[in-house]
């Protein structure tokens, strides 16, 4: 019925088969999904990370834990005050918490895997020193000795 | 005409459906490509750290970053844009030159019997330094190692460093080892941290 009517009515251009439009979509729809990764945990603190030439892309994902510095966002302030704080997965932790958290992340992979797990961390660049050298002790202690300093290509 | 039996599922609906699964990805993911500057870890050792102190002093290139940020290069302040130049010479020591470090004959892969020389870069900071200031030492330094390293594959290989192969690769590092030995930082002589 529906072609009848089509056929009589006026002989303006032909409509656009949107056939294909499924066949993009998804086409947008993997390319998606290949190249982003699951937002893993809310970020807590500021962390803009400095930026460097030198950088070299991280490898296997699933191999890496972070570890976030930076002062808290605005939000947290009234409780966590304004210091830069550390942020492992969704919570607020200190120094002595690495170590566990380090533990607890190699619990959970394969043990051949173990070797390259890499540590990220992503300082904030107005974040002195002092923290980040703590952070190393920790992650030395734990044996976590694959380290990458979060940074921006430049 | 042949009619089929079924009647045909209505197509025009599955744009929707794959639109909305997109928006659920784009919204639930990230698109972050980490990246930043690798770096391995000293063991914790009870030993005592290996004997620095025989390490020879020409050997050794001294960095030190305060709590104001300023830059000590060998006993000299200098401006960071020059930290790179300094550090290339250091490493490579052009001339043989005696207050630079010595060199040592080693057979490398592909390249015979080589003077590498002995460099170690000791890197020093305070606990007040901002880490944005360390991370630009840190670059600089890794950029130095990269262009010798770069620069050498060009000379032996005629391509860059990171199209090399795995061997050559590690005799290219055999003959420029990245030795960066960060001391565990003073505490702060003011400012806070």
């Amino acid at each position: 019925m529906g072609k009848f009517g089509r056929k009589a009515g006026k002989g303006g251009s032909p409509e656009i088969s949107t056939a294909s439009l499924p066949d993009i979509v998804f086409m947008l729809l993997f390319f998606f999904m290949v190249t982003t990764s699951m937002r893993d945990s809310t970020v807590m603190v500021k962390t803009d990370v400095p930026s460097a030439t030198e950088v070299k892309k991280l490898q296997k994902k699933s191999l890496v834990s972070y570890i976030n510095v930076g002062p808290p966002l605005p939000k947290y302030q009234s409780v966590f005050g304004a210091e830069p704080r550390i942020q492992l997965n969704d919570q607020f932790a200190t120094i002595d918490e690495i170590q566990q958290f380090i533990v607890s992340e190699r619990e959970k992979k394969k043990e051949y895997e173990r070797p390259q797990m890499t540590t990220s961390l992503k300082v904030d660049a107005d974040t002195k020193m002092g923290i980040v050298v703590d952070i190393k002790q920790a992650l030395r202690e734990a044996n976590a000795l694959k380290i990458n300093y979060s940074t921006r290509k430049k | 005409m042949p009619r089929r039996e079924a009647p045909e599922i209505n197509g025009g609906s599955i744009a929707d459906i794959a639109f909305m699964l997109l928006i659920f990805f784009i919204v639930a993911t990230t698109m972050n490509v980490d990246s930043g500057i690798m770096r391995k870890l000293p063991e914790l050792s009870d030993d005592p750290p290996e004997e620095i102190d025989q390490i020879k002093d020409r050997d050794v290139f001294d960095v030190r970053i305060n709590y104001k940020n300023q830059l000590l290069v060998e006993g000299k302040s200098i401006d960071i844009s020059r930290l790179r130049e300094k550090a290339k010479e250091f490493i490579e020591n052009p001339n043989n030159s005696d207050d630079l470090p010595q060199k040592e004959e080693i057979d490398v892969p592909f390249f015979g019997v080589y003077p590498v020389s002995k460099q170690v870069i000791s890197l020093q900071n305070d606990r007040g330094t901002k880490y944005d200031i360390y991370i630009q030492v840190q670059n600089e330094l890794t950029a130095a190692y990269n262009e010798l390293r770069d620069e050498i594959s060009k000379k032996q290989f005629h391509k860059p460093f990171d199209k090399l192969d795995e061997e050559e690769m590690k005799a290219v590092k055999k003959i420029y080892p990245m030795r960066i030995s960060e001391a565990e930082p003073r505490r702060s002589t003011g400012g806070g941290s």
